[in-house]
This record gives structure tokens, sequence and C-alpha cells, in this order.
């Protein structure tokens, strides 16, 4: 594997993955989805997409990436989630569905539809201080939030008003919108710098 | 579109037809009560459709269909917290605009629905909320994307559990698209012609080999198997209507669908997925409707 063309995963079971792909290819990672366990070896870093939370947790379930997964993050592997990505990285959630698990790892909580339904879904310019002077093109969908963060999260990004929609902790990195669906890759690009650094 | 003093957009082309990537891979499950929906929650569905009647019903009992009671969707959008859609009738856009107030998720313009405007369809780029609209081939696909549809799905013959005509729909569009691409540029201001609809679009669709929005089909799915073929023939992801809760067993067979779409490449998951799920629904063959009962043929 050339280390200058890692292979990144994008979590296939459901959700927003082609565009995932895409930016990550755009980059010049290999970019491949992982629906299985086996399909995990080789992969140096990962991206859980946007897509429903409550069905990408029972499909993990379902097809024994559960435990791979997890694994692979208390082994240290970079991961970026987006949307529901942000929700299966949190350690605790608020307005789950009754039984939803996430895998967990990011010492933060979120909330799931924190800024109501569809009809309240936007865009807007958002400062990343960490990614440049240039603001980040942010989307967010039936978004969630960061309503509380540990000690070791860095927060990246808030809304005007102090609401936590973008954090870092080690080597995962998390947004509560979606980059991918407007042609921001910094994001992306900052997963492939730890994964190349690591 | 709305702009709020803290540079925040809503209702943007993005976020309408964001909401639809984030759908893909997904089934999209027809409940007509709380709790039906609290079922296909638990059974992994990525949205569900909240309304009276499933189609099949709506078939056997003939009328007006409209627009569901806003108590009904009320109760459904309380019950559970994946996205809810509901369904205003062709061309009405009052019914779509309490729809919108109501707070769905998304609007479906069906055809399931007794048509309330023959000429005109809604004018979605007015509406905050999304809009799915049916179509049978790429024309009328493109058409519904001009007019603001943010999602397309295939229709195939709702009500019937017979999946040829949702097999011919998107075997329609995804054959044209194909064609399209294969066409020169110049002949591309004949192929709008006769597509009836924008350069612009026809141009962007040739170019990249796809439709601009998310392509779902419907209309007939009644197995895994049946989702499986939908996803291997190009769709994005499946609405199940009636073919769930007119089945035997609605827990498994709503799981065991989520299951196929999701590995619906994989033969070894489909099989595992189709044991034991008890009766499908009993199901029509679309060849024994007549011609003026067919909702496909519903929109232009």
């Amino acid at each position: 594997m050339s280390p200058i063309r890692p292979r990144i995963g994008v979590l296939a079971l459901q959700g927003d993955v082609r565009e995932h792909l895409r930016v990550l290819e755009d980059l010049g990672a290999e970019a491949v989805r992982v629906r299985r366990p086996t399909e995990l070896e080789g992969v140096r870093g990962l991206v859980l997409p946007g897509g429903e939370s409550s069905v990408i947790d029972r499909l993990t379930r379902t097809f024994g990436l559960r435990e791979p997964l997890r694994a692979a993050i208390a082994a240290g592997m970079p991961v970026y989630g987006t949307c529901a990505g942000m929700i299966l990285l949190a350690d605790r959630l608020e307005g789950a569905v009754a039984g939803q698990l996430t895998l967990g790892g990011l010492d933060v909580t979120v909330r799931r539809n924190a800024f109501g339904r569809q009809n309240e879904s936007f865009e807007t310019e958002l400062a990343v201080p960490e990614l440049g002077t240039v603001p980040v093109a942010a989307t967010f969908i039936r978004a969630p939030e960061v309503t509380a963060a540990g000690p070791a999260v860095s927060v990246l990004a808030e809304l005007p008003g102090g609401r936590i929609v973008a954090v870092e902790q080690g080597p995962l990195l998390a947004t509560a919108f979606h980059p991918e669906v407007s042609g921001e890759n910094r994001f992306h690009r900052r997963l492939l710098e730890r994964v190349l650094s690591s | 579109m709305n702009t709020d003093t803290t540079n925040t957009t809503t209702g943007t082309g993005a976020v309408k037809r964001g909401l639809a990537e984030m759908l893909k891979g997904g089934v999209i499950m027809d409940v007509v009560t709380a709790e039906q929906a609290r079922i296909a929650e638990d059974a992994g569905a990525v949205a569900v459709m909240a309304l009276e009647r499933v189609p099949a019903d709506i078939r056997a009992q003939g009328g007006v269909a409209r627009m569901s009671d806003p108590d009904l969707i009320d109760a459904i959008t309380a019950e559970v917290s994946i996205p809810v859609m509901a369904k205003a009738r062709i061309g009405h856009f009052v019914e779509a605009q309490v729809l919108q107030q109501l707070g769905v998720d998304y609007v479906d313009e069906s055809e399931v629905l007794s048509p309330a405007d023959y000429v005109h369809h809604i004018d979605k780029h007015r509406f905050t909320v999304p809009f799915v609209c049916g179509a049978t081939n790429l024309g009328e696909a493109l058409r519904r994307i001009t007019e603001g549809a943010a999602m397309i799905r295939s229709k195939g013959e709702a009500g019937t559990g017979d999946v040829s005509e949702a097999t011919r729909h998107i075997r329609t569009i995804t054959a044209e698209i194909r064609a399209l691409s294969s066409r020169s540029e110049d002949e591309l201001y004949v192929a709008a012609k006769e597509l009836q609809a924008p350069y612009a679009l026809v141009k962007e669709v040739a170019e990249t080999g796809a439709l601009p929005v998310v392509m779902f089909t419907a209309g007939g799915v009644a197995t895994p198997a049946d989702a499986a073929m939908m996803m291997q023939l190009g769709a994005d992801g499946v609405f199940v209507g009636s073919g769930i809760f007119h089945s035997g067993d609605p827990v498994a067979r709503a799981a065991a669908i989520v299951k196929a779409t999701a590995f619906h490449d994989d033969p070894a998951v489909v099989a595992e997925a189709s044991r034991g799920l008890g009766e499908a629904m009993v199901g029509i063959n679309v060849s024994d409707v007549p011609a003026p009962h067919r909702l496909s043929e519903r929109g232009w």
C-alpha cells in the first residue's frame, strides 16, 4: 500500500456514501465501501456518513460490524463522522430511538434532530479557524448538535449563539453538518493528514 | 428560501435535495397508524409515509383519495424520530401548504391520490418543504425536477404487489439516461424537444449520466428480492407501500426488506432475509387492472 494513497473506508450500510467516496477519491485516497468486517482489512481511516443513525446502528449490529468498528476506534484509527456519523461517534446520545446504541469514542453528548424538522434545515457560512480563514459552506439537514463536551474535546466550530457543531478528539473528527454535499473537502483532508501521520 | 439575520438560509435546493441524499440505501414504508410507524422505525425504515389508506385499500375501496387528516399525521409525527412524509394530490398546492404547515419532512405529490388538477402540477419552488414526485420515464422526471421536485420516485403500479411496472419504469428511466449520454452535443437540442424538458437540464443529465436528484423506486415491491432487484436496477432506495402491512408478518417482513436493500448485491443476504416471512400480500396482476384504474397513468 502506498503511503501517499491510503485506503479510507466509508461505512456503506445506508446514507450519503457516494458523496464521501467522491471527495476522498478527489483528494487522492483509495476510497472503499465497508459493509462487512472483512472490508475493514487494510483500511487506515474511516468515514461514517450522513444517513439515518438509528438505521445504521441497527445494520452494524445485524451484520457483525459493531464490535470491529469499536475495536478500530479503540485502536486509534482516524475516523470522521458527519451528522449521523457524529451521532455514532458520541459517547452519549439524547433523543435516541428506543434501544439505539452508538459506537462511542468521542467524549460528547449529542442530541438528535436538534434543530427541528426538515423545514428548519439550513445552509450557512461557518467560521472554522482550524481550517483557515475561508469559512466553510455548511449544510445542516435535520442535524444533531453537541450539547456537552468533555475536557479532551476541542470545539472546532460553533454557530452564532454558541451551539457546538464541529469537534475533534485525538484521531476522531465530527461535524453536525455535511461538507460533502457542498464541495467542501477540508475536513476530509484533515482526516487524510491524520492517517498519513499515524 | 428564507434568510435570517444570522446568515442561515432554509429551503434551499441543497437542503431539499440533501435530505433525499441521506435516505439513500434505505426503505421508506407506508404507515396508516402511529403503531405501524413505531413498527417501521423499529424495523429500520429510513422514513415513513403517513397516509390514511395504503394504495391496495384505496384501490379496493375506490372513491376520491385525498390528503390525510392532520390528526393522523400529527400522531405519526409524534411517534417517531425518523423523517415523516405525507401525500398531497397532484396539483393540490393547498394540501401541500397544509402539509408544510404540519411540519412533514417531505411532501409526495402522488398519483396514488386522486389528481386535483389535470393540467398543472404544484409549483414546488414556492415551498420550504421538499417534494418527491413520481415518474414513469425520463421526460416526466425532468419536468417534475423543473417544477422543483427534490427527489424522484419511479412510479410502478401502487397497491398491486406486482413489481413488473416498477421494473418497467426504472428500466425506462435508466435506459433513457444511457441513451442521452451517448448523444452528441448538437443532438441534445432535439433530445430536449423529444423529452419535453428544458435543454439545460437535459444537457446536465447527458454530461453526468445521472439525474440531478436522488431516485427511489416504488409501486408493487412486496418481497426482499423485489427490493434488491430495484436496487440492482439502479434505484437509490425503495418505497414499500401495501407490501409490508398487508403481509402475514409485517415486523419480520419490514426488517427483511431493510436488510435486502442494504445488501442488494449479495444473494446470500437476500436469501437469508427471504426465509420464514409468512404470506406476502396477495396482490393483483397489473395486466388484470383495467387501464382507467392504473394509477401510474396519472401525471404527465
